[in-house]
């Protein structure tokens, strides 16, 4: 080959593909950015379980006290969780992201602590709306035949109505983590620094896109496929009990 | 040792109850039949306010229960209630399912009610039961763990609303002897069915109930032999063929 000579299309991937992830090594970026991307994910999913499990119980609870017995601070607390849901999920997530990191925590350095809060915010809103499906879901023979033996109702519902309503909710449960690992993409238009901030900053060093962001759809593919399949694992567990 | 006062229940604007005054005696067994619609599982419901009166006044052993103060819980734990569809927790095994109340609510230490669980289990015949799930029970059987779950919390009534309706035709058999064992041993019952037979030899007193008022009630002989009203007459042929 000549000096001069333009380089054959396998030749020019192989360029490509050598600038986008082994010069410099640029895939230990890449690597960094996953570590990120799974913080921010299990991070965001404890925060959003915890928030939506509370908000899905007052608003169960709230629905289920019995007339002429109503609670004033749970009606308040249903009011509450009632508005939070409507605005999170009457917004987009890239909008809260963005309000949150240049509007309300615009003087904040810690780009990727204010994604997870972002993103664990969001995700609770949908959680609580899925479990409280759940919750609602179940016979309502359950739920009566543990008040008749006498047992509270918080009891009632840690032993009876949630561990059944956890399996059938398992389902869509699991997809709503999986559109929150996605999400965590998005944290990047505030600066947090996960896998597409990665690929953002190779692409701006290579000016070339599709190695990085093929690496980066890959990536993610594999990830949610090894969630899929971690979910898969725990469903099956928990079905054992229908089958014997 | 229930005394129920002027009950009246609406769903909406639809009565349920009219105005009902009854009282049930230590020891009674009570059975209740009637068309369906008539209120006689509401009835039923409203005595451990399954379901809330919209007015009355219901006190079981000297506790005014609808009063809204009152602590229902505590009520519920010496009123037992087995219900059509079994309602046995699938999540949990047959032992775990009779245990769970009393070792909850703190009547008894985990190995106290199990040994009572046990010993429940062997009288209805199920005790190699005792670590399935319900879900590999027939209905006979689901619904015997059942009474034995309402059992095991000492109740001093169980109220049944329509055990049997469930359940096989085969599998009735099995429950009925096992209420009526109960009824031998002189527990107070309170019982919704459509099992004419079983009101005819175990109750003391059987009411008719339709359009949301008990309509008439006597012993089951006065019932059966000479009834009285219209509404109960019509019932009868129809039930009785």
């Amino acid at each position: 080959m000549e000096n001069g000579d333009p380089l054959s299309f396998w030749q020019e991937c192989y360029v490509k593909f050598y600038e986008a992830f082994i010069e410099a090594d640029r895939w230990k970026q890449y690597l960094e950015g996953v570590g990120t991307t799974l913080y921010v994910t299990v991070l965001a999913l404890a925060l959003g379980i915890a928030l939506g499990v509370v908000v899905a119980i007052i608003r169960t609870a709230h629905d289920q006290q019995r007339p002429g017995k109503k609670n004033f601070f749970l009606g308040l607390a249903n009011v509450v969780c009632k508005v939070y849901i409507t605005v999170i999920r009457g917004t987009p997530m890239m909008v809260q992201l963005m309000i949150m990191g240049f509007v309300i925590f615009s003087s904040s350095r810690d780009f990727t602590s204010v994604g997870i809060l972002t993103l664990g915010i969001n995700s609770g809103a949908y959680v609580a709306e899925i479990i409280r499906g759940g919750l609602m879901s179940l016979d309502p023979g359950q739920m009566e035949a543990g008040r008749s033996l006498g047992m509270g109702y918080i009891d009632t519902m840690r032993f009876v109505v949630i561990p059944q309503a956890f399996k059938a909710i398992l389902p869509a449960l699991g997809n709503e983590f999986i559109i929150l690992l996605k999400d965590t993409s998005l944290i990047s238009v505030i600066g947090g620094k996960e896998l597409m901030y990665a690929v953002d900053g190779i692409t701006s060093r290579t000016y070339e896109q599709m190695f990085p962001l093929l690496g980066a759809a890959l990536i993610y593919l594999v990830l949610v496929m090894v969630l899929t399949w971690l979910l898969g694992l725990l469903e099956r567990r928990l079905r054992q009990s229908d089958r014997r | 040792m229930i005394d129920v006062k002027n009950l009246s229940k609406s769903f909406g604007n639809h009565l349920v109850l009219n105005d009902i005054s009854e009282h049930i005696y230590p020891g009674e067994k009570v059975v209740i039949i009637g068309p369906s619609g008539s209120g006689k599982s509401t009835f039923l419901r409203c005595l451990n306010l399954m379901e809330y009166p919209s007015s009355g006044v219901i006190t079981f052993d000297g506790v005014e229960t609808t009063d809204p103060k009152a602590n229902i819980d505590k009520v519920r734990q010496h009123m037992g209630m087995v219900f059509q569809h079994f309602n046995l927790f699938p999540n949990m095994t047959i032992l775990k399912n009779i245990t769970l109340a009393p070792v909850r609510t703190k009547r008894m230490t985990k190995a106290q009610a199990e040994q009572k669980a046990m010993a429940l289990l062997r009288r209805v015949g199920l005790e190699d039961k005792a670590n399935a799930y319900p879900s590999q029970l027939s209905g006979g059987q689901k619904q015997r763990i059942a009474i034995v779950r309402a059992l095991a919390m000492d109740p001093q009534v169980i109220l049944f609303d329509e055990p049997t309706s469930a359940l096989d035709p085969e599998m009735v058999g099995e429950v009925l002897s096992v209420m009526k064992e109960l009824a031998a041993e002189g527990m107070t019952m309170v019982v919704v069915t459509h099992e004419m037979g079983f009101a005819r030899e175990v109750s003391d007193r059987v009411m008719f109930m339709d359009e949301g008022r008990i309509v008439e009630q006597g012993k089951p002989n006065e019932i059966f032999g000479q009834p009285q009203h219209p509404r109960l007459k019509e019932f009868l042929s129809k039930v009785l063929y």
